[in-house]
């Protein structure tokens, strides 16, 4: 199996704050694979240390064996990384159709960004009855389906989901869940951060436990969530 | 005395109307460049007076060689816009962008550089016009296609007359309203209300006045001023269909209201950025053009008024909003126009013209005071 996303001991601050201390961590093509930790653990800030928002200080991010730490956002976005970014990030005075076009924007060809507009209308038909209305004046669920709609445009090869249940109704948590298996399923490798560790264990293939900017454990999403540490802290078992 | 100033009125809000455009194409240079930085660019008077310059020399230089002064004319734009984005491009990437790099949080320093960058280019350009010509006071040529004056239809004037009544009135209204509502516990009254109310006291007036308001005004305009506003609002247009319709459109505003987010889109904001000084110091340019056609007189140091009034101007609408610092560009040139022509009359001649600069200063400061969110209230931006 192709590796699409190597960590190698990364090390990232915030000023004085080390956030994450050596961070070592896998994506295999075709993968689920879900990072999960209390809050401040370091979760988002491994995402934003991969899509280039914050540069590590130290360490290695591979995307399919090339290092893109140094990589500006953009750049990185444009080799095939895709982020839903925790509290979704919506723009608030862009249409819906207008932050669909935006998550394209690399792709020039219209015809590609007619087709992939389709699939997220297909796949969230609730986007395409509200395609003239303005983002910011959406509800939170429909907000959550527009960021994945959005970072769907992309096409990405990889694609980094923060926290994609946060704050929602419980239906909405199910959709949004079975949303993220049929992605997969069609053939998208994800890395999933979710506090709803109990779901995101039991769509993923693999998972990580991260603590204080630390791996403390990781195996198949099966074992993780038979484990008794793991039950304890975040399964509320 | 009335009569006077009634019939006045459709061309003083004419010339108001013309000033306006020109006003509304250097505010949204502000805005626009707010929009995504958060940054008054204060240096762009003098990217709208590289333009007017350039545009001056582009009419000197080819006076002899073409004939034809609308074909002169659309060349002293495209090369007057030209400059100025440029100008403002190179503002951007030499001055402001090595700030943003660094990182610096501090709201006053880019600002004492945009009043240094101001500086600056006042003297580069007095330092290049002396040495190529050893003046720097350069003169628009005049062409007497476009000095011919063409009297407008009586109806206008009529149409304006009413239309500024009922405004009036409504104001008027508005306030009697708020009056009656301090002393009583009388609700609101509705919009409807005020302007049926309005629109009463239009007809009655006008029937009292109807020797004034229907007389033969005997409206003029001369050709430039028909020039400045169609290509002005050939900009606008242009502007409007590019924000709203384009990719780099929807990518300015997308980077306007969260570029953290927009460079997860695979946009790189500092591209967009510099696009935006292009856009924004093109406009500038072009009013610049206009601004000399109109006045004739351009040197280093035109800049300042016509940018700080177009500045209060997008204040006025709201500074980051697009059609905010159009409308208020209007709304600006009219109400100085207004103020400064009657002003003469109604103190007899003992405070002249000259005050309308004050009217727009006071008008700055009493939205400041009252509405820093502007008429309309911030648009492109409304950071999240
Ligand atoms: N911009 C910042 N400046 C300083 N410290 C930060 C910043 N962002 C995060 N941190 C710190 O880094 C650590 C990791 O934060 P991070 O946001 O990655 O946690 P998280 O696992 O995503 O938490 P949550 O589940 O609450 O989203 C925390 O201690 C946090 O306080
Ligand atoms: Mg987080």
């Amino acid at each position: 199996m192709k590796k699409v996303l190597e960590l190698k001991n990364v090390h990232t601050y915030y000023g004085k704050i080390h956030a994450l201390k050596g961070i070592n961590l896998e994506v295999f093509e075709g993968e689920i694979v879900t990072l999960i930790g209390a809050n401040g653990a370091g979760k988002t800030t491994t995402l934003r240390t991969i899509s280039g928002m914050i540069h590590p200080k130290e360490g290695e991010v591979l995307f399919e064996g090339v290092a893109v730490q140094h990589l500006p956002a953009h750049l990185i976005v444009k080799r095939g990384i895709g982020h839903v970014p925790e509290g979704r990030r919506i723009f608030p005075r862009l249409t819906v159709e207008e932050n669909l076009e935006i998550g394209a924007y690399l792709e020039n060809d219209r015809h590609k960004v007619e087709e992939r507009k389709a699939e997220v209308f297909e796949l969230f038909p609730r986007l395409a009855e509200r395609r003239r209305q303005l983002g910011g004046t959406l509800s939170g669920g429909e907000q959550q389906m527009l960021a994945i709609g959005r970072a769907l445009m992309q096409d990405p090869r990889i694609l980094l989901m923060d926290e994609p249940s946060m704050g929602l109704a419980p239906v909405l948590v199910d959709l949004i869940f079975e949303t993220i298996a049929e992605l997969n399923k069609r053939g998208k490798t994800i890395l999933l951060v979710e506090q709803n560790a109990l779901k995101a264990l039991e769509i993923a293939h693999r998972g990580y436990v991260l603590q204080t900017g630390e791996i403390t454990l990781s195996g198949p999403a099966k074992e993780l969530a038979e484990n008794e540490e793991v039950k304890r802290a975040y399964l509320g078992g | 005395m009335l009569e006077i100033l009634i019939q006045l009125l459709p061309s003083v809000l004419l010339e108001g109307l013309i000033l306006g455009f020109v006003y509304a194409m250097i505010a949204l240079g502000y805005t626009m460049v707010y929009g995504v930085l958060e940054l008054i660019n204060f240096a762009h008077s003098e990217i709208f007076m590289a333009g007017a310059v350039a545009g001056a020399e582009v009419f000197i230089l080819l006076k002899g060689v073409i004939g034809n002064p609308f074909l002169l004319l659309a060349l002293a734009i495209l090369i007057g816009g030209a400059v100025a984005a440029i100008v403002a491009i190179l503002v951007e990437r030499l001055a402001y962008r090595p700030l943003r790099k660094r990182g610096t949080t501090n709201r006053l320093v880019p600002l004492i550089t945009a009043i240094g960058v101001s500086f600056f280019l006042q003297d580069l350009v007095r330092l290049i016009e002396g040495l190529w010509h050893n003046a720097f006071y350069r003169r628009y040529p005049s062409f007497s296609v476009f000095e011919a004056t063409y009297t407008l239809p009586n109806w206008i004037g009529v149409l304006t007359i009413l239309a500024t009544l009922w405004l009036a009135f409504w104001v008027i209204a508005y306030f009697g309203d708020w009056l009656v509502r301090l002393f009583s516990k009388k609700e609101r009254a509705a919009g409807r209300t005020l302007s049926i109310v309005a629109a009463g006291l239009t007809l009655v007036f006008a029937f009292f006045y109807r020797h004034v308001i229907f007389a033969d005004l005997g409206m003029t305009i001369q050709m430039k001023s028909i020039l400045v506003i169609v290509v002005s609002l050939a900009m606008l247009y242009g502007l409007n269909w590019l924000v709203h319709k384009t990719k780099l459109g929807i990518a300015i505003r997308a980077v306007a209201q969260d570029a953290q987010t927009a460079s997860l889109m695979g946009i790189d904001p500092d591209v967009i950025v510099s696009r935006t000084f292009l856009i924004g110091g093109f406009l500038g340019g072009v009013a610049g053009v206009l601004f000399g056609l109109l006045y004739t007189l351009v040197h280093p140091y035109v800049g300042f008024i016509p940018g700080i009034k177009a500045f209060t101007a997008a204040v006025l609408g709201g500074i980051g909003n697009i059609t905010g610092a159009a409308v208020g560009g209007l709304v600006l040139g009219m109400l100085e126009m207004l103020g400064g022509t009657y002003l003469t009359f109604l103190t007899n001649g003992a405070m002249g013209t000259e005050y309308k600069d004050i009217l727009a200063f006071l008008i700055l400061i009493f939205i400041l005071l009252f509405r820093p969110q502007g008429i309309i209230g911030q648009q492109l931006g409304e950071k999240v």
